[in-house]
C-alpha cells in the first residue's frame, strides 16, 4: 500500500508540471556465463502527459529491454544495475481524478505488491505478437476480465461489462460475442484490437506499445495506428511507442528517442528529428527509408556494417565502426555525452561541442558522407 | 466432435478382430502346446500319462484341430462373452481374472495417484526453479528412477527391509489375512502393505512424468503470454498456475487413458517378484504353461482396454483444449 509517509514517495501536491514518467540513466545488464551484455546502458528520457514518445532503433538495440526494465519484468539473468525510473502515479489507480504521488519504480521490488499494482493499472503493455500474448486455451474475455478483477474492486459481472465496453471502444463489432472467443478465432486485426482493449481495460495513463504493428499487414497496420492515435487523444494517454519503423514513428510520435546498442544517440521532438537530424546514425537511418519520390531501380542507401555483437561492443561511441564521420582517436577513445544542440534536441556525438552544443568542424565534414550501397 | 467419437467407435470391432488374430498367433507361437508342457512337468516329477488320456485331452481342448479352426472356435466363444476355460486351472477364465481384478485395480490406482501427486508438483517446482540445487537433485533422482528397472528396485528394497529391519515386505497381506475373506480388518491390513508395492510400481512412472512435466513447463515459461501476464500485474504464482501449468498438463492428461490397460495388467515382473496377487503373475504363469486360452483372454482384455483408453485420452484432450474441441470435423 502506498502511503504518503513512504520514503520513496513524494507527498502529493502539485505534480502537474512533472513528466508522467522520467527515466534517468537507466542501465539494465544481462549477466550470462559468456559475459555481461549491456543491453541498456544509460538511457534517459521523459514522457510528458498525453504525449507519444517513439523509441526507435535497429533490432537488438535495447528498445524492448528498456520497456521491460521500466515495468520491472526483465527475464531471469537480467538486472537493472543503475538509474532511476520515476512515475507520477495516481493514488487510486484507474480513477482519473485521483490525487497523485511520485513513485520511484526502481526502488520497488519487481515482485512487490506495489509494483504489481502499477503494472496493468498505471502502465500497461501492448505486446509484440497478440497471437502469442494471449493464452490459446482461455478466452480473450477471460484474460481481460482477469486484469480488471485484479486491479478494480468490481464483481465478475461488472468486469465483463467493462471488458465489453472497452471492446466496443477499440472498434470490435459484436463485442458481446467476440469476448467469448479464443485469440486464434480472431483475425489479425481483431486480435490486435483485443490486445489493445486488454491494455486499456484498467484505464492506464501510460501505454507501452512494443512494436504493436509488426505482425500485421499494412492496411490493418494503418487502421491500428489510427485507432491508437484516436484513443490516445480521447483519453489523453501517454504512449511509449517502440518500433524499428521510422514511418510509424513519423505518424505517431511527438518525441523521438533514437537508440543504438543500448544508448541514446539522439532525442528530441519528432519535427526536429525528421527535419533536422544531427546524429550521423539518425541521418543514415533516415536516408535508408524508401521514398515514392526516389528514382526507380536505384539502390537504397544502407548503413555499412552491422550491429556489433553485444559481447564485444566497440569502445567509445558504439556507432563509430559504421559511422561516416568517424574521427580516429576521438570517437573510439571515449563515450560522447548527450548535449543540447537546440531547444529540446539532444545529440550524443563528438561532432557537437559539449560546452555549447555547436557543431565542430572536422575534416570528414568537408567530404561528402560516403554511404555504402549494397 | 460427436461424429469423431462415433467414427472411432465403429473402428473398435475391426481393431479387435485384428488384435485377436495377433494375440492368438502369439500365444500359439511357442513350439508345442499346453499338453506337451503338462506332460513335461509330469515327467519331471516321475509320473506320466498314457497315450489314450493324451488323445482324449487333446480332443477335449480342441488341440487336435488345425490352428484356424481353433481360432474360429475361440472367437465364437469370445463373441458370446465366454472367455473359455483355463487349461491349467480347469476353471472359467472369467472367474480367474475376476478373482484378481479387485486387487489389481486397487494397487494400480494407488500407484497412479502416487505418480501424479508426486510428479506434477515436483515437475512444476523443478521448472520454475530451474538450475537450482533442488532442481539438480530432482533431475538426478529422476534419471535414476527412469534407469533402474522396477523389479531391480523391488529386489533392492526387499533385501534392504529384510536385512536391516528383519521385515518381509512381499505380498499385500499379512499371513493371517492371505486366505481370509474380505473384511474391514483385511482392508486395513492391505493399506498397511500396499505402500511399498505402490512406490515400486509408481516410481519409474513418476520419474518419467516429472521429466515430461518439467520439459513441457519450461517450454511454456518462455512464451510471450508470460510477459503479457506479468505486465498486467499478475503475481508470478497466479501466472504460472493459470497459464503455463495448464498448458503443460494438457498433453499429460491426455495420456491418462493409456494408463487403463496398465491398470488391468498389473506390473508383471514386479508383481511376481513381490508376490502380489494381481493379474500380472497370472498372465506370466499362463504364458509359461502355455495355458493359451487364459493368456489369450487376458491379452484380449488388455487390447480392448488399450483401445478404450486411447479413445478416452482423445476425448479428454478435446474437452481440455478448445483448439481441438472447436476444430471443424
Amino acid at each position: 500500500m502506498v502511503t504518503q509517509t513512504h520514503p520513496l514517495v513524494k507527498p502529493a501536491g502539485d505534480l502537474t508540471r512533472e513528466p508522467l514518467l522520467r527515466v534517468e540513466d537507466l542501465k539494465a545488464y544481462f549477466f550470462m556465463d559468456e559475459g555481461i551484455v549491456r543491453a541498456v546502458d544509460g538511457v534517459s528520457f521523459d514522457v510528458m502527459p498525453g504525449k507519444v514518445v517513439g523509441i526507435v532503433g535497429e533490432s537488438g538495440c535495447g528498445k524492448s529491454v528498456t520497456m521491460k526494465a521500466i515495468l520491472q519484468i526483465l527475464e531471469a539473468g537480467a538486472k537493472i544495475v543503475n538509474g532511476k525510473v520515476t512515475l507520477r502515479s495516481r493514488i487510486h489507480h484507474g480513477d482519473p481524478n485521483s490525487a497523485e504521488e511520485l513513485i520511484e519504480l526502481t526502488h520497488l521490488h519487481p515482485n512487490s505488491r506495489q509494483m504489481r499494482r502499477i503494472r496493468g493499472a498505471e502502465i500497461a503493455l501492448i505486446p509484440q505478437e497478440p497471437m502469442a500474448a494471449f493464452s490459446p486455451v482461455h478466452t480473450v474475455g477471460n484474460q481481460i476480465m482477469e486484469t480488471i478483477l485484479l486491479h478494480q474492486d468490481v464483481s465478475k459481472k461488472e468486469a465483463r461489462r467493462i471488458a465489453i465496453d472497452v471492446f466496443r471502444a477499440v472498434g470490435i463489432s459484436m463485442p458481446e460475442q467476440r469476448i467469448d472467443s479464443y485469440s486464434w478465432q480472431l483475425s489479425g486485426g481483431l486480435r490486435q484490437r483485443a490486445i489493445i482493449a486488454m491494455a486499456l481495460s484498467c484505464n492506464p495513463r501510460l501505454l507501452i506499445a512494443d512494436e504493436p504493428t509488426t505482425a500485421i499487414d499494412v492496411t490493418t497496420q494503418a487502421q491500428i495506428l489510427k485507432l491508437l492515435r484516436k484513443l490516445q487523444e480521447e483519453r489523453q494517454t501517454s504512449i511509449i511507442f517502440i518500433t524499428h519503423d521510422l514511418g510509424v514513428i513519423a505518424q505517431m510520435a511527438d518525441e523521438v528517442v533514437v537508440m543504438y546498442l543500448g544508448m541514446v544517440m539522439e532525442k528530441g521532438s519528432a519535427m526536429k528529428i525528421f527535419k533536422d537530424a544531427q546524429h550521423p546514425y539518425t541521418q543514415a537511418l533516415l536516408r535508408s527509408i524508401p521514398s515514392v519520390q526516389s528514382h526507380p531501380r536505384v539502390k537504397l542507401p544502407t548503413i555499412a556494417g552491422s550491429i556489433a555483437h553485444p559481447f564485444n561492443r566497440p569502445k567509445g561511441c558504439p556507432f563509430h565502426p559504421r559511422c561516416t564521420h568517424f574521427m580516429r582517436g576521438v570517437c573510439d577513445a571515449s563515450q560522447p555525452h548527450l548535449v543540447e544542440v537546440d531547444e529540446d534536441h539532444f545529440v550524443s556525438c563528438f561532432l557537437y561541442s559539449e560546452a555549447d552544443g555547436t557543431k565542430k568542424m572536422n575534416k570528414t565534414d568537408a567530404a561528402p558522407a560516403k554511404e555504402e550501397s549494397l | 466432435m460427436l461424429r469423431y467419437i462415433l467414427q472411432r467407435l465403429i473402428l473398435i470391432p475391426i481393431l479387435l478382430i485384428i488384435f485377436s488374430i495377433m494375440v492368438f498367433a502369439l500365444v500359439q507361437a511357442p513350439p508345442g502346446d499346453f499338453l506337451t508342457s503338462y506332460i513335461a512337468t509330469l515327467a519331471s516329477t516321475g509320473s506320466s500319462l498314457n497315450q489314450e488320456t493324451i488323445a482324449m485331452l487333446e480332443h477335449q481342448f480342441g488341440l487336435d484341430q488345425p490352428v484356424h479352426i481353433q481360432y474360429l472356435r475361440w472367437m465364437q466363444n469370445l463373441l458370446r462373452g465366454d472367455l473359455g476355460l483355463s487349461l491349467e486351472y480347469q476353471l472359467p477364465n472369467a472367474e480367474l481374472i475376476a478373482d484378481r481384478l479387485g486387487l489389481t485395480l486397487i494397487l494400480a490406482l494407488f500407484a497412479f495417484v502416487f505418480t501424479w501427486v508426486m510428479a506434477i508438483p515436483i515437475g512444476i517446482y523443478s521448472a520454475t526453479h530451474r538450475n537450482t540445487i533442488l532442481d539438480y537433485l530432482v533431475t538426478v533422482v529422476n534419471y535414476t528412477g527412469v534407469a533402474i528397472p522396477n523389479f531391480m528396485l523391488a529386489l533392492i528394497l526387499m533385501w534392504f527391509a529384510y536385512s536391516q529391519f528383519g521385515l518381509s515386505v512381499t505380498g499385500l497381506f499379512s499371513r493371517d489375512f492371505e486366505q481370509a475373506p474380505w473384511s474391514i480388518a483385511k482392508g486395513i491390513d492391505l493399506l498397511k502393505h500396499i505402500w511399498l508395492p505402490m512406490i515400486v510400481i509408481g516410481l519409474a512412472g513418476t520419474a518419467r512424468l516429472t521429466r515430461v512435466m518439467r520439459a513441457n513447463l519450461l517450454d511454456e515459461l518462455n512464451k510471450p503470454y508470460m510477459v503479457s501476464g506479468r505486465a498486467r500485474g499478475l503475481s508470478e504464482w497466479q501466472l504460472v498456475m493459470k497459464y503455463p501449468v495448464r498448458l503443460a498438463i494438457n498433453p499429460l492428461v491426455s495420456t491418462i487413458g493409456w494408463y487403463l490397460p496398465e491398470l488391468f495388467s498389473g506390473s508383471l515382473i514386479v508383481a511376481t517378484v513381490m508376490n502380489l496377487q494381481n493379474i500380472g503373475p497370472l498372465l506370466l504363469r499362463s504364458l509359461i504353461n502355455q495355458d493359451m486360452y487364459l493368456a489369450g483372454a487376458i491379452l484380449m482384455i488388455y487390447c480392448f482396454l488399450a483401445i478404450i483408453g486411447t479413445l478416452i485420452s482423445d476425448i479428454l484432450l478435446a474437452w481440455l483444449d478448445p483448439r481441438i474441441r472447436m476444430e471443424k470435423a
